[in-house]
């Protein structure tokens, strides 16, 4: 893993940009544009990414920014590689900076037609889980029993497993990452620089606003999510799956944390322990946790 | 300049290779699918070396345009109906972000229920984005005027995306003679596309399309506004060179036909007013002073060369292939509002026609005018709208 002190230090996520305090999109965005120190040309639909960027004619991030319509993030890509093609500056990473939103939900065919068509990009998917920038609206990677302002007594379905809908697209690249592991986060975006087709990263990327925290815990938070199990980290070069270092000692059910930690931090769980605890919900979310693991292992790993 | 026997689908994918265009991003829909089957033909034959992207949805062709566009590459692409419709937000997205676009829309009726046959209802719901939109009557108007499409959106001065509407089967799939050019001989009237406001480049990083703030936001809108207005002034420039280089000229945004000496005028867009011709001709030899306009461009709207003749004329009948549901034919609607702030007032009759690919023969658009210019003779404007044929 890259030491803290050989990364570039050249930032392109710029001071005084718009995210709220303690945003962990600014902490993706600042390693995986570190990693690829500029040469890339990034797509952003609608999403919290679009507005943190600040006000036009300024903007908080030092590079080409595309910014495009909700749904079209993979193709608006897509006309990129495409012009780059025309031009032969093949060198030039695509990439694009989706929500959840623009890639569970909305921008879902346009993925899965940039993929199967193999285009030469690379597609991020940093994961609040929610609709953050229209004020916390539930989405398909939503988790159960979670609050949103469209689920206000809590989600009733568990999300949607998306790395299993993008893995069946055969990736040259995939990856799951965390912000409280920029080190990682960093040497897997200097990875996928330098495969050449369809790659997805798919980022844990706690949100306070969204999920009521205090601002200073989302790395603690990002810990919890690995060391309970719930966010597992791994890669797939091709069809050749390494379950991350962070994520490897919590195979075991019995060296996690229990559910519970993760949980009790954020106001959108607060009703699984006020004014009584939901026991059965609480277990059903961690049952679902063994649920996921197994499913990584028997189908990707 | 040679000659081919195509139809216009195939002359818009000609158009394609002479226009050096390099990036296709397409989807099939009849009856707009051949232009892309022939693009895919031509980019795997080796004919054609842009970049074909075989999109899985008409949105996503849009923004695939926008993308390549962005990044200073020439698009085109293709589409009908249901398509154009699920391009609207990338249609608004490519007008205020400039991006000199080049779109065939090959008309079709808008479901329900499915008919792949003419009704212009799928562009006129378009007319305000911001899109410069033409009509035209021929396979060699289309194929030429595509050219010149390239040259108008790619203006300083315009900077604004180009819809070319043909209509369904009548154009798209009957064959007709007309002529082309070689890449090489349009290289002398289009010049490679350099994007001369913003364009996606490391090299150069910016942003586009961040957040702008009420205080900004109008003078942007004021300045696609200005960008689709300046194409009526640019467009007479690039005809007029398009004429001396390659001796074609299709009679600007308003193709008038014996129009001079004319006290009734008929209207309308697409492949009728080509049939109009004829029963202007037949109408003549039977002693009545009425000529054509064949309105070649919707947006910008020609306001002056409307007043110019509704300054002359008594009156319009005016064709719409297309409804505004609840008001009417939406050009009609539009020459009535350019005559208002002027001191003549012809009479200016709307007709609703053709619609879902029913026929407008010559002798029905002869009952069409002779419906106006007996209005004219009696001085009495009578029904506001007719729907010709309705049964
Ligand atoms: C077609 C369309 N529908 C709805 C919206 C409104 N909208 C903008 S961003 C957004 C949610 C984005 O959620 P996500 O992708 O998870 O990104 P986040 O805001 O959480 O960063 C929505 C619903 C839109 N811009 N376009
Ligand atoms: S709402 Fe959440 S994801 Fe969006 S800018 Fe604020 S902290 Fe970041
Ligand atoms: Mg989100």
């Amino acid at each position: 893993m890259v030491a803290t002190k050989d990364m570039p230090l050249k930032e392109y996520v710029l001071k005084g940009n718009a995210a709220c305090a303690g945003c962990q999109d600014m902490v993706a965005l600042r390693h995986a544009h570190k990693a690829l120190e500029g040469n890339v040309i990034q797509v952003v639909p609608a999403c919290c990414t679009s507005v943190v960027q600040g006000l036009w004619p300024k903007s908080g991030l030092g590079i080409p920014v595309l910014n495009t319509a909700f749904p079209a993030a993979a193709a608006t890509a897509s006309g990129v590689r495409a012009a780059l093609a025309a031009k032969g500056k093949d060198d030039t990473m695509v990439m694009v900076w989706a929500g959840d939103g623009g890639t569970f939900d909305i921008g879902l065919q346009a993925l899965s037609g940039a993929f199967e068509r193999r285009t030469d990009f690379l597609y991020v998917c940093y994961n609040n889980q929610v609709y953050s920038n229209t004020g916390t609206q539930r989405s398909g990677g939503t988790p159960l029993h979670a609050k949103t302002t469209t689920t206000w007594l809590g989600k009733k379905e568990p999300e949607k497993l998306l790395d299993f809908i993008v893995a069946m697209h055969e990736p040259v690249y995939q990856a799951t990452a965390n912000t409280a592991y920029p080190r990682d986060l960093y040497d897997k975006f200097m990875k996928a620089k330098e495969i050449r087709g369809p790659k997805f990263i798919h980022i844990f990327l706690p949100c306070p606003q969204a999920w009521n925290y205090p601002v200073e815990k989302g790395v603690e938070l990002g810990k919890l999510a690995v060391e309970t199990g719930y966010w597992i980290q791994w890669e797939r070069i091709g069809t050749e799956f390494t379950l991350g270092r962070q994520s490897k000692r919590f195979q075991d059910p019995e060296k996690r944390k229990p559910i519970e930690e993760f949980l009790k931090m954020q106001g959108r769980f607060s009703h699984l322990f006020r004014p009584e605890r939901q026991d059965a919900k609480i277990q059903e979310l961690e049952d679902y946790i063994q649920y996921r693991w197994d499913l990584l292992m028997k189908t990707l790993a | 300049m040679k000659t081919e026997l195509m139809s216009a689908n195939y002359a818009a994918a000609r158009a394609v290779m002479s226009a050096r265009v390099e990036v296709v991003p397409a989807y099939p829909i009849t009856p707009a699918t051949t232009v892309p089957e022939q693009i895919a033909l031509l980019n795997e034959t080796g004919q054609w070396p842009g970049q074909f992207i075989r999109v899985e949805s008409e949105h996503s062709a849009m923004f695939a345009c926008i993308g390549a566009s962005s990044t200073g590459a020439r698009t085109f692409t293709a589409t009908s109906s249901n398509g154009l419709l699920l391009m609207d937000e990338g249609l608004h997205w490519a007008a205020a972000a400039r991006l000199p676009i080049v779109l065939a829309n090959i008309n079709r009726s808008v479901s329900p229920s499915w008919n792949i046959h003419v009704t212009h209802d799928d562009s006129m719901s378009k007319a305000t984005t911001g899109w410069i939109q033409f009509y035209v009557s021929s396979v060699d108007e289309f194929y030429h005027t595509l050219i010149q499409a390239f040259k108008l959106a790619e203006d300083e001065r315009v900077l604004m995306p180009v819809m070319i509407n043909a209509d369904g089967f009548v154009l798209s799939h009957t064959l007709s003679t007309y002529d082309y050019l070689e890449p090489e001989e349009v290289d002398k009237f289009l010049p490679p596309y350099k994007p001369p406001h913003w364009v996606m480049d490391p090299e150069n990083p910016v942003s586009h399309g961040n957040i702008v703030f009420p205080e900004h936001y109008m003078e942007f809108r004021y300045a696609m506004h200005e960008g689709t207005h300046n194409a009526m002034k640019v467009y007479e420039e690039i005809e007029r060179e398009y004429k001396k280089l390659f001796g074609k000229y299709f009679g600007g945004p308003i193709d008038c036909y014996k129009c001079d000496d004319a006290e009734v005028v008929f209207t309308s867009q697409g492949s009728v007013a080509a049939e109009a011709k004829d029963a202007i001709d037949e109408l003549r030899e039977e002693g009545y002073k009425v000529g054509n306009a064949r309105m070649r461009m919707i947006r910008p709207f020609p306001v002056d060369r409307i007043r110019e003749l509704g300054s002359r004329v008594k009156g319009f009948a005016s064709l719409d292939r297309s409804v505004s549901y609840g008001y009417g034919g939406p050009v009609a609607s539009d020459i009535r509002a350019t005559m208002y702030n002027t001191k003549h007032r012809p009479i200016i009759k709307s007709y609703i026609g053709g619609l879902g690919g029913r026929d407008m023969t010559v002798l029905d658009i002869k009952e069409v005018i002779l419906d106006t210019v007996k209005a004219v003779e009696n001085g009495e404007t009578g029904s506001e709208e007719t729907w010709h044929d309705l049964r």
